[in-house]
């Protein structure tokens, strides 16, 4: 487990199954076209993967709902994203 | 729902609760939504309240809110990869005026606030995401929301939205927010003993010091790292330009257990229990960044409209400040009997430039940009700094003429003199 893994462990989610709020709109663009991956260390909660071929996987079990990943991806503007539906998501104790 | 509001809230944090509060009072029927579970459950701060401005609001804010710990002592630490150089200020712990700031943890002060905004009689509807704005024409008339027939119609919506503004962008009633003027904070919730917290950071009772780090823990990223103590936790965390994270190939979360094991962070949060990891975004773009604040029908008030002092790590009161303003344009309207339109509401523009929130935002209006270019000082100077600390303070034999001279020439060698006046200049010119 790396150390992102552990972090998040420690929130609490209500994920709303099969409906993710964020979504790669072409990932052969992800693939062939961009050159900076950014989203696949800057997004906080590691939500983005670069696999060996250079495509990159969107989970967003784990998203703190920042909005990092859409003001990154400003090159190829790949990234749909909006809120989780009311009350899903990230539920901070502390925040 | 066929329900018409006098008005209608997006966002339950400082402002929308602000605002809501302030119409409410002034007996407005106010319909406030929020998309998270409870009031507090998706907002994110470091966090400390500057009461000044909740105080505007609800004058006896001080006995009721959920008040952390009175912050007594500032420290600001420059910090090398193993040292720092800083200083402390530490106020009279027994002096007659009442602190300017507290520590707070968002989910419950923001949970207290949108209790009384209820008792002032607004409605506050939860686990409702606004998607977009209803127009007709130009004139904004109500809120979509992701609720089965969840069109809700209103005079004025005050859009209280938070840092993304995903609202007026998708309405196109402002641009989107630029990687280059945000920035992205994480913090870990660090809980300990409330007697350890105080014997640790040497404060009695319901006092707290909080920590603001610059230097080289950002890795030469613009942005600083944070430690404050709540009653019976530790708030750490570090946040930098979401541009700069992109061309240094740095993870938040790396960065944040860098600065967790410096030598100078690691000892006071030794045997703590992490509860909460969380992640934000701060709108640091400051004055030139501010987007139209208002419009037929709407008004834009705290992240959402990118009011942040990022200099002085001010957001939550400029946020307040905002949306009571906003609040106090709307209510001032409505007793004239003038229609929202965007020549009336400019009054909220007027307001706001005559207030400490743009009168701040234009001090500072070039800090941005002058830290954007000019790396050395998150890098080179902390080093310099603490450098020359060590070699004034080693006791080994060499005279203090020497020492002197020989911290002159480092200076020297890694600025120049002309990069040393230039330096001085631009800063200056910054913070003037």
């Amino acid at each position: 487990m790396n150390r992102v893994e552990e972090k998040l462990f420690e929130n609490r989610y209500r994920v709303d199954e099969g409906r993710a709020h964020i979504r790669i709109k072409e990932p052969d663009v992800c693939r062939d076209e961009c050159e900076t991956p950014s989203c696949t260390w800057a997004c906080p909660a590691g939500c983005y993967s670069l696999g060996d071929d250079g495509s990159v996987t969107l989970s967003t079990d784990g998203c703190l709902e920042c909005g990092t990943c859409r003001l990154l991806c400003n090159e190829h503007f790949n990234v749909e994203w909006s809120y989780p539906r009311g009350g899903y998501g990230v539920l901070y104790k502390f925040g | 729902m066929a329900e018409r509001f006098d008005a209608i809230v997006v966002g339950a944090g400082p402002s929308g609760n602000t605002a809501a509060y302030v119409m409410a009072k002034a007996g407005m029927k106010v319909l406030q939504l929020e998309r998270g579970e409870y009031p507090g459950s998706k907002n994110v701060q470091g966090a400390i309240l500057y009461v000044d401005a909740l105080e505007a609001v609800i004058p006896n804010c001080r006995k009721q809110a959920p008040l952390e710990r009175a912050i007594i002592e500032q420290r600001m630490w420059l910090m090398d990869d193993r040292s720092h150089v800083g200083s402390h200020y530490r106020g009279a712990t027994d002096a007659d005026e009442q602190p300017t700031r507290y520590t707070v943890i968002r989910a419950n002060l923001d949970k207290w606030f949108s209790k009384k905004v209820q008792e002032a009689g607004a409605l506050l509807i939860c686990e409702t995401t606004v998607v977009e704005l209803l127009k007709e024409g130009k004139q904004v008339v109500g809120v979509r929301t992701d609720r089965a027939n969840g069109d809700i119609r209103a005079d004025v919506v005050v859009l209280a939205d938070g840092v993304n503004s995903l609202v007026a962008t998708k309405s196109g009633l402002r641009p989107p927010i630029q990687a280059k003027d945000v920035a992205l904070a994480v913090k870990e919730m660090h809980f300990l003993p409330k007697a350890t917290i105080e014997e640790r950071f040497n404060i009695p009772g319901e006092h707290g010091v909080v920590i603001e780090m610059f230097g080289k823990i950002t890795k030469g990223m613009v942005g600083t790292g944070f430690l404050y103590t709540n009653k019976e936790s530790v708030s750490v965390g570090v946040g930098c330009m979401v541009d700069d994270f992109r061309s240094a190939r740095v993870s938040p979360y790396q960065l944040l257990e860098e600065l967790k094991q410096h030598p100078s962070v690691k000892p006071l949060i030794a045997g703590s229990e992490v509860k909460e990891y969380s992640a934000h975004l701060i709108p640091e773009g400051g004055y030139n960044a501010i987007p139209p604040v208002h419009g037929d029908g709407w008004v834009i008030c705290g992240d959402s409209g990118g009011f942040v002092n990022a200099v002085h790590r001010e957001g939550s009161n400029l946020a307040m400040t905002t949306g009571r303003l906003a609040a106090e344009t709307i209510v001032a309207l409505r007793d004239e009997g003038k229609a929202y339109t965007a020549s009336n509401l400019k009054r909220y523009r007027k307001a706001l430039e005559k207030s400490f929130v743009m009168k701040d935002l234009r001090k500072y209006r070039d800090v941005p940009e002058i830290l954007h270019g000019n790396r050395q000082f998150l890098t080179t100077y902390p080093e310099l700094l603490s450098r020359a600390a060590h070699t004034l303070l080693t006791v080994d034999g060499v005279d203090k003429l020497t020492k002197e001279k020989q911290i002159q020439r480092e200076f020297v060698q890694k600025r120049s003199r002309v990069g040393l006046f230039g330096d001085a200049i631009k800063l200056m010119r910054a913070f003037r």
